[in-house]
């Protein structure tokens, strides 16, 4: 592989990048002492930098290239990592052992600091695997989708401001608003595919923002709604600290009930629709496939995630109001839906982690942060654009003779 | 033997554009039927027309499914929407094949299943005992209908992996799966080798034979055609030109004057 003519395309990247960073490189012109000075070893730098950075890159194309040629000339592809070490007993019952531990006593161990962001990073999870039923699964690519997290969280909010309702009354509440929400927004767009539908999720997003920010008598405004209650342990509160132990163990149950349930759908009638709505819709159809159905499912069902997780937000910061839910929010989900792996829940769960705590822990760099985040996004496309866990379809098992 | 499916008057335009010009068809019950004709000439808008992708401007389709009985056994079909007419019992190929490329072959022709069956969300989540039946069954018949197409060594595979005659004829399956009483086959042979072609000709009579399901297929491969159909209709700009048994179709000169062109020696 590195041959001469490897090197020499190196070596013109290198000059290339020399010559386009040479103005302000190189280049220094105080202007107070009317002095311009020549830093010609930065050249150097960017030379020898270019040099090997594109020199690296066409190797991991190349491997990857090659590694594609290998799967596909007969050599079967190894299973996903998780898979082989899950599918693996020695491994599998210690790993689960060892993360039970973890997740119990992470909150009494940690400070409220780090449980608070654990919440947060928690909540994220449950958002990118709704979104993940509609964007993963059924292919419609919803950029909007903060507004049913809005919904949830405004329900709550009201509700509990004008008549004192629970966290616990209000939470299914939630999902039954984001679901409908889901169908109000689903119905319009039942046409639209691909960039329209996009476009139209994301000014139904907008819409929804707009309209807390400016019908001040429902919504109270930019202001928001403050001194929203937190939840309750079977009617007894909670003191701060203990309430944020509370929310994280609520967090957690509801994590494991979203995985249930999103794998349930998943692997069920109504999942494989989805799946064959998103691969192709007039063959769907021609298939005998209601196409409205299942499309207002996909979003009745991705937003009740959103609806859900809205009131344990309100529930959690007390305090609400638009500007926690801008498009950047419906972005950030929709990338940690990418970036885990379309329709695959164990991805975006470690995508959901990575993208929220990431940023968390590493406020050293925060100047940074937009840099890396940009970087890793075009690292991912590039080398692996199915996602951290690419899903794999399930096999069935069959046993022809039985039903004659 | 009696009428299955019956189009009368069938006019579909598109802008100024007549695409289908009172097109009159009928298919009998157990019948492979082929519809032929230049490029062009609507055949595919035929299909699309009576599967419900479009909706025609004039005339009527009509449908008499032999598993329906009493008053509802005609039925007019115009207007409904693709998945009512599979519904209805009668499923189609593409001419450019439409799988679902990254579900594996056994998935594809259990998504054929999903209009015969019946569990909702709530099943889903709560995997009770008739779902759990139901989605097993899905399954065993899924497979079972990709053994007697001769796929079952790929079950597990993406379909987007298969080779080109075997994504035909998971098509093909695919569309069985829908329990049809009428496949409607757009160019099954095109692409093939002359082996494959082979094979397909074997296919489509066992199913016909087999299962008792009729076939209506656009091809242009017309040894396939001739070897196979039972009557044979050609269109032509819109319209129908000839209709008749192989052996009259090949001496038709109006079919011959459409496929080969007029001389010009008078």
């Amino acid at each position: 592989m590195p041959t001469l003519s490897e090197i020499k395309k190196s070596f013109l990247v290198s000059l290339w990048f020399m010559f386009l960073t040479f103005p302000i490189m190189v280049i220094r012109v105080n202007t107070t002492e009317k002095l311009v000075l020549w830093r010609w070893e930065n050249m150097l730098y960017i030379g020898i930098g270019s040099f090997l950075l594109s020199f690296v890159w066409r190797y991991l194309l190349w491997r990857k290239e090659t590694g594609k040629k290998d799967t596909e000339s007969g050599g079967t592809e190894a299973p996903p990592f998780f898979q082989r070490i899950l599918s693996d007993r020695r491994y599998a019952i210690p790993a689960f052992v060892v993360g039970i531990v973890f997740v119990v006593i992470f909150p009494f161990v940690m400070n409220t600091y780090q449980t608070n962001i654990m919440i947060t990073a928690l909540m994220y999870v449950v958002l990118g695997l709704g979104l993940n039923i509609v964007v993963g699964l059924a292919g419609l690519l919803d950029l909007g989708y903060v507004a049913f997290y809005a919904v949830g969280a405004y329900t709550y909010g009201l509700l509990n401001h004008h008549f004192g309702l629970g966290f616990w009354i209000v939470l299914p509440m939630g999902a039954f608003m984001g679901a409908f929400f889901g169908l109000l927004l689903g119905f319009p767009v039942l046409r639209l595919r691909g960039d329209y539908l996009a476009i139209v999720t994301l000014g139904f997003g907008e819409i929804i923002r707009l309209i807390l920010e400016n019908w001040n008598e429902f919504s109270f405004g930019p202001s928001g709604i403050a001194q929203i209650s937190r939840p309750s342990l079977f009617g007894i509160q909670l003191s701060l600290s203990n309430s944020i132990v509370y929310l994280y163990f609520v967090m957690i149950g509801m994590v494991l009930f979203t995985i249930f349930v999103v794998n349930r759908l998943q692997n069920s009638r109504i999942g494989r629709a989805w799946i064959a709505l998103r691969e192709d819709e007039v063959a769907c159809q021609a298939m005998g496939i209601d196409k409205t159905r299942t499309k207002l499912t996909a979003f009745a069902l991705g937003a009740t995630w959103a609806g859900m997780v809205g009131v344990i937000f309100a529930a959690k910061t007390t305090f609400i109001n638009p500007a926690s839910f801008t498009f950047l929010e419906s972005a950030m989900i929709l990338a940690i839906v990418v970036l885990g792996g379309m329709g695959s829940i164990v991805g975006v769960a470690i995508a959901a982690m990575i993208l929220i705590l990431l940023p968390e822990y590493l406020r050293a760099f925060s100047e940074f942060r937009m840099l890396i985040f940009g970087a890793i996004m075009v690292l991912m496309m590039v080398f692996r654009p199915q996602g951290i866990v690419a899903n794999v379809r399930r096999s069935y098992k069959f046993q022809p003779d039985k039903h004659p | 033997m009696e009428t299955i499916l019956e189009v009368n008057n069938l006019t579909m335009d598109f802008g100024g554009l007549r695409a289908l010009d009172n097109l009159n068809i009928d298919i009998r019950k157990g019948e492979i039927v082929a519809l032929i004709g230049p490029n062009g000439a609507g055949k595919t808008t035929f299909f699309n027309c009576i599967t419900g992708i479009y909706s025609p401007t004039n005339g009527d389709i009509m449908i008499s499914s032999p598993k329906a009985a009493g008053a509802q056994k005609r039925e007019r079909i115009n207007g409904l929407k693709p998945n009512q007419v599979t519904e209805k019992g009668m499923a189609r190929t593409f001419q450019n094949i439409r799988l679902f490329p990254s579900m594996t072959v056994l998935e594809n022709v259990m998504i054929g299943r999903h209009c015969r069956t019946h569990s909702g969300v709530a099943g889903a989540i709560f995997r009770n005992r008739a779902m759990v039946r139901e989605e097993q069954s899905v399954v065993d018949d899924s497979y079972r209908i990709l053994e007697k197409i001769g796929l079952a060594r790929y079950v597990n595979d993406q379909a987007k992996n298969l080779p080109y005659g075997a994504q035909r004829r998971l098509e093909i399956a695919r569309a069985l799966a829908t329990e049809p009483f009428l496949i409607l086959l757009d160019e099954p042979a095109a692409g093939m080798n002359p082996q494959e072609t082979l094979e397909l000709d074997a296919l489509i009579t066992r199913i016909r034979d087999e299962e008792g399901i009729s076939i209506l297929l656009i091809e242009h491969d017309m040894k396939l055609v001739m070897s196979l159909s039972d009557r044979i209709f050609v269109m032509d700009y819109g319209k129908k030109i000839a209709q008749g048994t192989p052996e009259e179709i090949r001496n038709n000169p109006v079919v011959i004057k459409a496929y080969l062109g007029e001389e010009i020696d008078a």
